[in-house]
């Protein structure tokens, strides 16, 4: 049994203006120990699933169906109180944000107890203890003389690590990473991806890596869900989407990172704008934006399904499974020779 | 910490010279001869006016006369004597301040239990009717006047229904025992409860207003959702995460309002005939006696800047980030 099982989740909000979509039938799993990294632009619904997974989403205007099952239970229809058991303890979340994930007015040794003794049953001293532990695990200096100090005494790459020892303290099966390294700055984003890689083999955390950037993506996740307007385009293992991406949204992706030994001034970039989820273009969401549309793309929405070379690799493309397999490996191809 | 408190106090010390010297000079320009009024107005004496010229220092110039009253301020700890009735005015105020501190305390409680629990009540549950109707009190808080209030009330609870009394003040510890006049806590309390409500319907919408924006901001917090991402039961997050956070702002704002309220409640203490500061002012102003007015003003000056060192401090205490910059 997979550890999180994700199936046809939706969550739309209800807004002045009409319902906008942000998860249209999103499904995946996460096993075990995995890394599950979750790609796209903002907008498309990547943090949504999460939060919506989590049950972190206001819950006023927010409408959910599918299904996200832990460990076999049903999240989406769980009571709030098993929610929260559940929370912080088995499944833990750390934010884009790190410069305002802390409370400003409490100590980060009060917040990383009370993150203890929400779910156990201990002393403050242990608590404290814990604390103490998981702050020297995530490479704090001098952590018994910090943990007393408050979150603004902290720089934003320490502050990333203590939302880290908060998220790991009761040792959790899956951590979910909105855009960890985001905020950061480009050194501190090694060290923070770094950090997380270690504690996961210490720890042994499935990880959800939401994120915008496919270096972190290749550099972490085991599979990989290519989200685009509140759809999953593509799923595979990370090998197989490097080496044969079959969607042009994957490729554009792809084609837009900067690398450092092409003469190209300009990065490539994909032409147009993310569509307006209030109302989604018929047809392959992404018809408007994509160098080989075609008739039908217009008109029929593509469906996830398995390549034809590899049923395990899903996308969602109308493109003849030739076209794909040339213009991707096209793509890699070029890649690779720049690499070389 | 101890650095910062100097700080504010020397501060403190500064804003007070700088507000009595430009009241003080207001007050010297203004078209108004204390002499002629401390000699009985138009019928004063040319000998009775030029003793008292000389005795206030009025043929010296703006500072010397500056100096003096400063000096006698703080070294005989002397406001000074009326101009209309010879009375010491540490006296006057003395006797006006207990009912005004009477009105704003006790409205400032009345104030804070509603405004923090209406405020707190319609941020937890925006567009309910609960908030709705909050939301009409504020408009109306806001809106109506003070006098107006009063008299409503006075006509409503007194006149009508008999609840209370509509007029004067009951002195906490006793009346003097031979003036037959009400006295005790008791009947303390009993004839506050108008002017209470009254001065209290004003901060209570704004206060209202206010918590319940703050709690509303502070609930979309990246922290409240990392307290919630903990685990933390609804509750918890509130008390512990929220509420300190979104009360800062409302420290500050309570710590201004009672020191500026301090300075008299004109229109509550009008309305109901409290000999607070607010009438002793009014009255001042009516005859004239400056010295008693400008009293009134230093007095308030003091309050004002004491209650702002007060929240400086509290605040402070609250908030690390700048008991620790």
């Amino acid at each position: 049994m997979a550890l999180l099982e994700v199936k046809d989740l939706r969550t739309s909000f209800r807004t002045e203006d009409g319902v906008v979509r942000a998860v249209d039938g999103v499904s995946f799993s996460v096993e075990k120990g995995q890394t599950l990294g979750i790609v796209g632009e903002s907008g498309s619904g990547k943090s949504v699933t999460c939060l919506t997974i989590m049950g972190l989403n206001s819950r006023r205007n927010t409408i959910s169906s599918g299904e996200a099952l832990w460990k076999g239970k049903d999240l989406l229809s769980a009571k709030p109180s098993q929610l929260r058991k559940i929370r912080g303890d088995e499944m833990s979340m750390i934010f884009q944000d790190p410069m305002t994930s802390l409370n400003p007015v409490h100590t980060i040794g009060k917040q990383l107890v009370e993150a203890v003794q929400l779910h156990r049953d201990v002393t403050v001293r242990v608590a404290k203890a814990r604390a103490l532990e998981l702050l020297k695990a995530v490479g704090i200096p001098k952590a018994e003389a910090r943990i007393d100090d408050y979150p603004h005494q902290f720089s934003g790459g320490m502050r990333q690590r203590v939302m880290i020892a908060m998220a790991l303290i009761n040792d959790p099966d899956l951590l979910i990473a909105d855009e960890p390294t985001t905020a950061l700055d480009v050194t501190t984003q090694a060290q923070i991806l770094n950090l997380m890689k270690r504690l996961q083999d210490d720890f042994g955390s499935a990880i959800i890596m939401i994120t915008h950037d496919l270096g972190v993506v290749a550099e972490t996740a085991d599979d990989v869900v290519v989200m685009y307007a509140a759809k999953v385009v593509e799923h595979a293992k990370v090998h197989d989407l490097f080496q044969r991406p079959q969607h042009p949204y994957t490729w554009g992706l792809m084609g837009s990172l900067p690398r450092l030994e092409t003469d190209t001034e300009r990065l490539v970039q994909i032409p147009g704008q993310p569509p307006s989820l209030l109302r989604p273009p018929n047809g392959c969401r992404f018809h408007p934006r994509c160098p080989y549309v075609m008739g039908v793309c217009r008109t029929k929405e593509p469906q996830l399904v398995g390549a034809e070379r590899d049923p395990s690799h899903l996308q969602a493309c109308h493109l003849d499974a030739e076209t794909k397999d040339r213009e991707g490996s096209k793509l890699v191809d070029a890649t690779m020779a720049e690499t070389v | 910490m101890f650095r910062y408190l100097i700080r504010r106090i020397l501060w403190a010390i500064l804003l007070f010279l700088v507000i009595t010297f430009v009241t003080f000079v207001i007050f010297f320009m203004a078209p108004n001869n204390p002499a002629r009024a401390m000699c009985g107005g138009d019928q004063a004496s040319p000998t009775c006016l030029k003793t008292a010229t000389e005795k206030l220092g009025l043929d010296k110039p703006v500072y010397y006369q500056y100096g003096l009253f400063l000096k006698r301020l703080v070294v005989d700890h002397s406001l000074g004597t009326s101009y209309a009735t010879s009375q010491s005015i540490n006296e006057t105020i003395k006797e006006a301040a207990p009912v005004t501190a009477s009105l704003v305390f006790g409205g400032a409680v009345l104030w804070m239990i509603i405004g923090l629990s209406v405020g707190i009540f319609s941020a937890l549950r925006p567009r309910s009717l609960i908030d709705r109707a909050a939301m009409v009190f504020v408009l109306v808080g806001v809106s109506a006047h003070p006098v107006w209030i009063g008299l409503i009330f006075s006509y409503f609870f007194g006149v009508k229904w008999h609840i209370t009394p509509i007029a004067n003040y009951a002195n906490f510890f006793g009346a003097p025992p031979d003036s037959g006049l009400p006295g005790g806590p008791a009947q303390w309390a009993y004839h506050m409860i108008l002017p209470w409500m009254t001065f209290a319907i004003l901060f209570a919408a704004l206060y209202v207003r206010m918590i319940r924006a703050n709690v509303m901001e502070t609930l979309n917090e990246d922290y409240v959702r990392t307290a919630r991402a903990k685990g933390a039961p609804e509750q918890r997050i509130l008390f512990s995460h929220v509420l300190r956070n979104a009360l800062l702002p409302v420290v500050t704002m309570l710590g201004m309002d009672i020191g500026v309220a301090l300075g008299g409640a004109i229109f509550t203490e009008t309305v109901y005939q409290l000999p607070g500061l607010g009438r002793t002012a009014v009255i001042a102003i009516q005859a004239q006696d400056l010295a008693t007015l400008q009293g009134v003003v230093v007095f308030a000056t003091i309050a004002i800047l004491f209650f702002n060192l007060i929240v400086d401090l509290l605040y402070a205490w609250i908030d690390p980030r700048i008991r620790l910059s």
